[in-house]
């Protein structure tokens, strides 16, 4: 592409940019996401400036070189502001290929030479694809971002260490408990008896969805790193499911103290600690 | 060549590690606690290494060589106020150190063996606490 063909398509920058609002209006995708027209018109004629003050007749060859960076970035703020308003990233890709065909209309008039207009057209549609994949990749790493701060978020909120009695802790597991997870959950609970100056952890695992060979193992670590402690722990909230496929899958338990809920281990706490909890007498209370 | 202090307490020994263990001074510390055992006739072994940050293989060889060689002499050992990063690496060595009590730290490592002590019946680590 010659720069004299780019600069005529800077001189008619406004028949493209009409051309490209009246095929997206037609388009039936094009719900009610925008308030109005006038929305979509200043985006696309600031995307088009963009588009045309940064083409050259070098880069639209090479898409790796710097000068094109401010329209990748601006592509970039147009899908995430897009995604934000609504627009699944199909309807946002099929806008950007549509500055294309509002392009390569107007080429189609300026250009008379049927080889130059070939060449030309093929380069155009090259970089506008690519524009449509970054425009995309920008979409997939949001949706990624998003994903990884919400497992960081999970894997921090998950593990509170709830001090029951003087002497006495307990930890709830709710979901899968796998390498990442247990490692948080021996730091928290190891440390958890440090600082309170524990005797007895329980860990209830009611709310671990199954559990398998390798879940098992990383309960009987945890356990022998809390008895390296100097502290006893009890496993309670076995589920008679997890029961069935601990014996089936031939895992033993039988080191550790098991208990069904958490009462009975709290109950089984309290016996290893010589506490008894007892029913006060009638006239003392008013219930 | 420096040496980990031995000091006896009644009945008991009392070992606190407050440097960073090399393997020399760990061989050193085997050789002084199996021969104050016989010499004392101490009847229990307490080992305190809440300052000890980092330990490896060795290391947990030896705690647990000391705790055998203890109770051939007839002398319970605990091992007391270890560090939870030190218990998450021991376990992860593969060490879980079957043959040795714990305790969270010295007071309540000493009331075990007191509770151990009058005679080694049954009820193992029920009265572990005061």
């Amino acid at each position: 592409m010659t720069s004299n063909i780019i600069a005529d398509l800077q001189s008619k920058r406004n028949i493209i940019l009409e051309n490209w609002i009246a095929q997206r209006e037609l388009a039936e995708d094009f719900g009610g996401n925008f308030n109005s027209t006038d929305d979509l018109k200043t985006q696309s004629a600031e995307l088009l400036d963009i588009l045309l003050q940064t083409i050259t007749s070098q880069n639209i060859n090479d898409l790796y070189s710097s000068d094109l960076e401010p329209l990748f970035d601006y592509i970039g703020g147009l899908t995430v502001s897009r995604a934000k308003q609504g627009f699944s990233p199909r309807e946002t890709a099929v806008y950007i290929f549509s500055l294309k065909d509002a392009l390569l209309k107007v080429l189609g008039e300026t250009i008379s030479d049927n080889r130059e207009l070939y060449t030309t057209t093929l380069e155009v549609s090259k970089f506008i694809d690519n524009i449509g994949i970054t425009s995309f990749e920008t979409f997939i790493r949001g949706r990624e971002e998003v994903i990884l701060s919400q497992s960081d978020e999970m894997a921090e909120l998950s593990t509170p260490v709830i001090k029951v009695w003087d002497g006495i802790i307990a930890m709830p597991i709710i979901g899968t408990l796998d390498s990442a997870r247990t490692q948080v959950v021996m730091e928290n609970l190891l440390q958890g008896i440090v600082d309170n100056e524990s005797s007895i952890a329980i860990l209830d695992i009611s709310g671990v969805p199954a559990v398998d060979s390798l879940v098992a193992q990383h309960l009987i670590k945890t356990v022998s790193a809390i008895r390296l402690l100097g502290a006893d722990c009890i496993i309670s909230g076995i589920r008679p499911e997890i029961a069935q496929t601990v014996v089936h899958l031939g895992i033993d338990l039988s080191k550790m103290v098991t208990k069904a809920t958490l009462a009975s281990a709290l109950k089984y706490a309290f016996a290893a600690l010589q506490l008894e909890v007892r029913r006060v007498a009638k006239e003392k209370s008013n219930l | 060549m420096e040496r980990i202090p031995i000091l006896k307490m009644g009945k008991f020994l009392l070992v606190t590690i407050q440097v960073d263990l090399y393997d020399r001074l760990a061989l050193a510390l085997e050789e002084d606690l199996v021969m104050m055992v016989h010499k004392t006739g101490a009847k229990g072994v307490l080992i305190d290494i809440s300052a000890l940050s980092i330990v490896d293989s060795f290391m947990g060889k030896i705690i647990g060589n000391i705790a055998a060689m203890s109770s051939i002499l007839d002398a319970e050992t605990v091992v007391v106020g270890m560090q939870p990063a030190v218990a998450i690496t021991l376990i992860e060595l593969g060490l879980p150190l079957s043959g040795v009590y714990t305790a969270l730290n010295v007071e309540r490592g000493m009331a075990l063996l007191e509770a151990r002590m009058p005679e080694e019946t049954g009820n193992d680590r029920d009265n572990d606490d005061e």
